[in-house]
């Protein structure tokens, strides 16, 4: 397949192993911010190219993981109301909140649809006048644009039942969350590529100054992670802490200027809480005033809705690096996708998901 | 601010008091409810799980099957509901190894259909039963109320005659078999979801919906060993090779440059973010049989216009039982797990 064989291609990937091999002197922490690049070297075996100076620790970056569980159950609560049309992405349905998930709340009779853009979701809105339809607009930067593009649409059809339930979340603050903590093991981080392609990589330069880290920005595909990964390295090993971009086939460095005054019209910026891991100042998008009657959790009131999280659950940790799914004791145990204890169990980008799903068992020893 | 203390969060685990849409994914869930509900009430065939169950009558042994057809749309590029309430339960019998014989058909029909479309389906169901030389010797209809049916569904069951000396099974697999494929993968899942999701690709992409039970005979007649066949339905290849590793207690190694997926296809499913490994056929067989065999098994299966694209995709190794392994294109190695459901598209 065009444009992507050639970053899956082996003898690529081999060499570009072994140009980290030779680079590296010492022993490194690499964190890949997105859920993708994470599932990419699990399931591509990436890590088992690596020397092993060189680990990866996987960050927060999966949408599905970080939206809280309170969203998710006022999600639940729109979901069941009887007059509603609850829209969402895929992965988003298994996810549970404090006691079901979309699944269940469907299997009750509830209209919850799967749809591929919000874009679909407002054509249905256009579709059923006498629905309202509610899209949750989950994401990183990466679907933000979509979704100010789907509120914006809805606003100049004069669309009154369509809304959207918000649950935007941004890559610095969190990043600046990671360096700050006391606990902090990064060295260096692969920034999330497809964020880029809309923010661009000048956000990032303040964050590379302050905590002398470097940033390499990066796709998702074999070869380009490698080259991420030696990009890294290589900054490391000579005392550098630069913002590079591996991603330079999609990403510029002013990012996609039409994408961010589509954001800017519609959202503003926030606070939020992350699942897992707590509260994070400006670390969100939230719907501008002029535009809050697109806002479904004002719409349906359901704002003071939200349960409580027990303590059992490590995705916290998981989602900062601080633990590999697989040394949490519930991995595998309590904790399976049948029956996931937290997000990053559920969803395909989920690190404790890729574990389950491609790495239970050592590797077999095949020649 | 400081990340410190982290508020953790963890729901509590989920129970299932009613049927997920999950449940009828092919995946782990779908085996939970057949382990949990209905191997319990209705008791096991001490042989083992097949797609067909073999009966000894009177000297003969007969292959029996029978499947549900609910797929929406009932029109989708390379067949329809007819056919593949036709192919589906024909080529079930064929992987017992038997000759299909005869068919059944059930009729679920839903207040409201048009008769044209019930006359196209039945017609285009008979035209793939005189292809695959049955005939249907009796049936059964229903009418529901408007709202308590999906338009129509048709059930078939079917009757083979298992030849003397075939043995087909899944515990019949060895360490040193080879499995093979019959063609490209994932064609009728991706085929089915462009129509039902309203997805329009460049290339179209028609499913491989149609029969193989010629094929199967072509492999056994010639007096091959076929340890054992499956057609990878819902789930896909990978759920089939986790069903036999389990079901004959070996190991089972796939190259993921063997496996054959069309372009079109691949690309539909990178940008939906599924895996083609677990994307349905309704026209594909996987044989595994001993890897001195293979050979002359793909000679074949290529000699037919259905198995022109026979390829061998792994081998099947000596333990540890149960386990699926895919070898990447970069020369690691990772697990091909059974998927707790269906594949669900991801957001980004």
């Amino acid at each position: 397949m065009k444009y992507v064989d050639e970053f899956r291609d082996g003898h690529r990937a081999r060499v570009l192993a072994e140009a980290i091999r030779r680079k590296v002197t010492r022993p490194w922490s690499l964190m890949e911010v997105c859920g993708g690049q994470t599932h990419s070297i699990v399931r591509f075996g990436l890590d088992e190219l690596l020397p092993p100076e060189v680990s990866l620790i996987h960050g927060p970056g999966c949408p599905v993981c970080v939206t809280p569980v309170a969203l998710i159950d006022q999600a639940l609560a729109i979901a069941a109301r009887p007059e509603v049309t609850f829209c969402s992405f895929g992965d988003m349905l298994r996810v549970p909140g404090s006691a079901e998930d979309l699944f269940a709340v469907k299997s009750r009779g509830a209209d919850v649809r799967v749809v591929y853009s919000p874009l679909d979701a407002l054509a249905l809105a256009r579709e059923l006048p006498h629905r309202e339809v509610v899209f949750f607009a989950v994401g990183f930067e990466t679907t933000a644009p979509a979704n100010a593009l789907a509120v914006a649409q809805a606003r100049k059809e004069g669309l009154e039942n369509f809304s959207i339930l918000v649950s935007h979340v941004r890559v610095p603050p969190a990043l600046e969350a990671i360096l700050a903590s006391p606990q902090r093991r990064v060295d260096a981080f692969l920034a999330a590529g497809h964020v880029c392609t809309i923010m661009g990589t000048e956000e990032y330069v303040p964050l590379a100054a302050k905590h002398h880290v470097p940033i390499v920005v990066t796709a998702f595909e074999p070869v380009d992670l490698l080259q991420g990964i030696l990009m890294a390295v290589s900054q490391l090993e000579e005392g550098r802490a630069e913002v590079e971009n591996q991603y330079a086939r999609l990403v510029q460095a002013g990012g996609n200027r039409p994408a961010q005054a589509l954001i800017q019209e519609v959202f503003q910026v926030v606070d939020r809480t992350w699942r897992g891991i707590g509260g994070i100042p400006e670390s969100g998008f939230g719907l501008r005033p002029e535009y809050v009657r697109y806002d479904a959790a004002q719409r349906f009131a359901v704002s003071e809705v939200g349960g409580a999280e027990s303590p059992d659950c490590q995705s916290g940790l998981v989602l900062q690096g601080l633990l590999k799914p697989m040394d949490c004791p519930a991995f595998g145990k309590a904790c399976t996708p049948d029956h996931p204890l937290g997000a990053t169990m559920v969803s395909s980008e989920g690190a404790c998901a890729a574990y389950y799903r491609y790495r239970r068992f050592a590797p077999v020893e095949t020649r | 601010m400081s990340p410190d203390p982290f508020a953790l969060s963890c729901p509590r685990p989920l129970r299932h008091d009613t049927v997920q849409l999950a449940h009828g994914g092919g995946g782990r869930l779908m085996k939970d409810l057949i382990e949990k509900v209905f191997l319990p009430a209705l008791g096991t065939d001490p042989q083992g799980l097949h797609d067909s169950a073999v009966l000894e009558a009177g000297g003969a042994r007969l292959a029996f099957t029978t499947d549900g057809f609910v797929v929406h749309p009932r029109r989708f590029p390379g067949g329809d509901l007819g056919e593949l309430a036709v192919y589906g339960t024909v080529n079930d019998l064929a992987m017992a190894g038997a000759r299909p014989l005869a068919l059944s058909a059930a009729f679920i029909l839903e207040e409201g259909l048009p008769f044209e479309e019930l006359t196209g389906l039945v017609r285009s169901l008979r035209a793939a039963a005189d292809r695959c030389g049955v005939r249907v010797v009796t049936g059964d209809t229903k009418v529901v109320d408007r709202g308590k049916g999906d338009g129509i569904f048709i059930t078939t069951t079917g009757v083979g005659l298992v030849p003397p000396g075939v043995e087909v099974h899944p515990r019949r697999v060895a360490p040193g078999d080879a499995v093979l494929v019959s063609g490209d993968l994932g064609r009728h899942g991706i085929a089915v979801m462009s129509v039902r999701e309203g997805l329009a690709f460049e290339t179209p992409i028609a499913s491989d919906c149609g029969p193989v039970h010629h094929l199967a005979a072509a492999l056994l007649e010639d007096g091959l060993d076929i340890h054992c066949l499956r057609d990878p339905t819902r789930g896909g290849l990978a759920s089939v090779l986790n069903e036999i590793a389990s079901a004959a207690g070996v190991a089972i190694e796939a190259r993921e440059e063997a496996v054959p997926v069309d372009e079109a296809v691949a690309a539909a499913c990178e940008i939906l973010g599924l895996d083609p490994l677990y994307v349905a056929c309704e026209g594909r067989l996987v044989a595994f049989l001993p890897a001195a065999q293979a050979d002359r098994a793909l000679t074949l299966l290529r000699a037919h216009p259905e198995g022109i694209g026979a390829t061998v995709i792994g081998r099947v190794l000596d333990g540890p039982a149960g386990r699926v392994t895919l070898r990447t294109s970069l020369g690691t190695t990772r697990l091909l797990d059974l998927l707790s459901g269906e594949q669900l598209p991801r957001i980004c």
